[in-house]
């Protein structure tokens, strides 16, 4: 169970004031549940994904994760306790190739074959990647796809998707989708969390969290939000994905 | 032939062997030549007035190797070797140099060796060359390896170069003159540590039409270590050229990169790259979130990059 109490975060504006982008967000997520944050760019959805994995690290509040404080954990302990997180610009490495990254994300001496069943999930042919660099000679699109590979083989209990549809086309969206509806079949005590702006992920949640200016502006179940948020423009912004722009 | 511990230590480092290799090979060590196979296709023979060995390579021969390691385990020796590389009309071959010095005294130890190649029209060489020092010793390891190779029409180098660890002072000298139709491709490694010094130069000049170069050096300096890359490509005729300079810089290193390109023909094209920077902060986090510490990021990161 995760758990956010009271946790805000701000840098320091142009101006030389604080520029608040969390404010105050108090939060429980339940494990078995998977819970997508939606709401208008800049709203600060990925930096509250940031703040779980601990790349960000709150003004003020406090995090618990099974009832632990990991507010002033490292991400790597963050890591090694079950948190993955799944980047929305996926990072390039010169050198290091695919396998190996996934053999990083598994913390075992993955079998290429095992290694190569990762990659089929997420509708790549494996043969043709595994020895791949993961350089510009990828596209964004197989990147995104590798990257979240990543995160099935390490398999933990709290795995976060930074708008995973961002860069991905058509295709390979329906992919993801079963890709995310397998992970929640599997999800026992685990959960999930999906920063999103698509209607189809959104509608594989058990949960919707509506962020909106720094705030939780609405939290419920799939049935209780979703309907209200088809009917508003301003809150799903189904080009954001497609701009490639980094959410704050 | 009987190797001690250090000799094959230094000899699996150096050339990844185990023993004696297959195919033809001189093995020196401290100054002497310990061993030695000719074989068919391949005559390895004594220079007479320096010291050194002249190596032939008959026309035609495929699939052979030669192995040519150089160890070096008394500390306050200095030699300078002369190896010369005739390969024949057609032959495609594998050349292994490399040397490994282990010096434990302290006396400075240090190793030239000049290296010609003489690729005949459609020769195929793949030459890869190790340098790793070793041992405790206040005396210095040196190497500092001239190479130089002349190709003619059609023929093909590939060099990889590799120094990771261990070498004081090296400054590598590597010159290259191709004919039309010619292809040469140097894969440089290259980490320096502590208060080491490694300059890297080469000279490539394209000569005839259609020749290429593609010459990408990846380096890492850490500690207060410095390097030089300093490539200069010339192309005299219609021909491709490209170089590239990619650096990691960690603690209190520093690299110069100076690239070099002459276009002394209209339809010759050259290309040159060069990026020194720390290791991006973006990946040491990308592999935090798997699991690694920042220091097992930064290890598996540089190890990827010299790859």
């Amino acid at each position: 169970m995760l758990e956010l109490k009271n946790v805000c975060f701000s840098v320091p504006g142009e101006d030389g004031k604080k520029k608040e982008i969390i404010r105050d967000i108090s939060l429980t997520l339940e494990d078995g549940k998977l819970a997508v944050i939606t709401g208008p760019n800049g709203g600060g959805k990925s930096t509250l994904a940031r703040l779980i994995m601990g790349i960000e690290k709150p003004t003020s509040g406090k995090i618990f994760y099974n009832g632990e404080d990991i507010t002033d954990l490292s991400v790597t302990d963050r890591a090694k306790k079950g948190v993955s997180f799944a980047f929305q610009q996926p990072v390039k490495f010169k050198g290091l190739k695919v396998l190996d990254l996934l053999r990083i994300a598994s913390g075992k001496r993955l079998a290429v074959g095992d290694a190569c069943r990762y990659l089929s999930a997420v509708g790549l042919c494996a043969r043709d990647y595994i020895d791949r660099e993961l350089n510009a000679s990828l596209s964004g699109g197989e990147l995104k796809r590798i990257e979240i590979a990543q995160i099935l083989s390490r398999a933990t209990k709290l795995s976060i998707f930074d708008e995973p549809e961002a860069g991905i086309d058509l295709w390979s969206f329906n992919n993801l989708i079963k890709v995310f509806e397998d992970m929640r079949r599997d999800i026992e005590d685990g959960s999930i969390i999906i920063i999103s702006h698509q209607e189809r992920i959104l509608n594989v949640a058990d949960e919707i969290i509506v962020i909106s200016g720094g705030k939780v502006e609405r939290k419920g179940s799939k049935e209780e939000i979703l309907p209200s948020l088809l009917g508003s423009a301003s809150v799903l912004n189904f080009c954001t994905g497609a701009s490639g722009k980094e959410d704050v | 032939m009987k190797f001690d511990e250090i000799q094959l230590r230094l000899l699996e480092e150096v050339a990844d062997l185990h023993g004696v290799p297959e195919g033809a090979y001189n093995i020196r060590s401290d100054s002497e030549a310990v061993g030695r196979r000719s074989t068919e296709h391949i005559v390895i023979t004594s220079k007479k007035d320096v010291s050194g060995i002249d190596i032939e390579i008959m026309p035609g021969t495929k699939n052979e190797s030669v192995h040519i390691p150089v160890v070096m385990t008394k500390s306050g020796l200095k030699e300078t070797v002369y190896n010369d590389f005739y390969v024949g009309e057609g032959a495609d071959v594998l050349i292994v140099a490399g040397c490994g010095i282990d010096n434990c005294g302290t006396g400075d130890s240090e190793h030239d060796g000049v290296h010609r190649f003489f690729l005949k029209k459609g020769a195929k060489v793949r030459y890869v060359e190790k340098h790793y020092g070793s041992g405790t010793g206040k005396g210095k390891r040196i190497l500092n390896p001239v190479t130089e190779a002349y190709l003619e029409e059609g023929a093909e180098m590939t060099m990889e170069m590799v120094q990771i660890k261990g070498v004081d002072d090296t400054e590598r000298t590597t010159v290259a003159k191709l004919a039309a139709g010619a292809k040469l491709v140097v894969r440089e490694r290259l980490m320096t540590h502590d208060d080491q010094r490694a300059l890297s130069r080469y000279d490539v000049i394209l000569d005839g039409e259609g020749a290429s170069a593609d010459v990408v050096s990846r380096s890492v300096a850490r500690g207060t270590s410095f390097q030089k890359f300093d490539a200069k490509i010339t192309g005299n005729a219609p021909s491709y050229g490209h170089t590239e300079c990619d650096s990691i810089i960690m603690d209190q290193g520093k690299i110069l990169a100076v690239p070099g390109l002459q276009a002394n023909h209209i339809d010759a094209s050259l290309l040159h790259e060069a990026a020194i920077g720390k290791i991006a902060g973006d990946q040491l986090i990308k592999l935090m979130t798997l699991g690694l510490t920042e220091q097992e990021a930064e290890e598996q990161i540089i190890n990827g990059f010299l790859r």
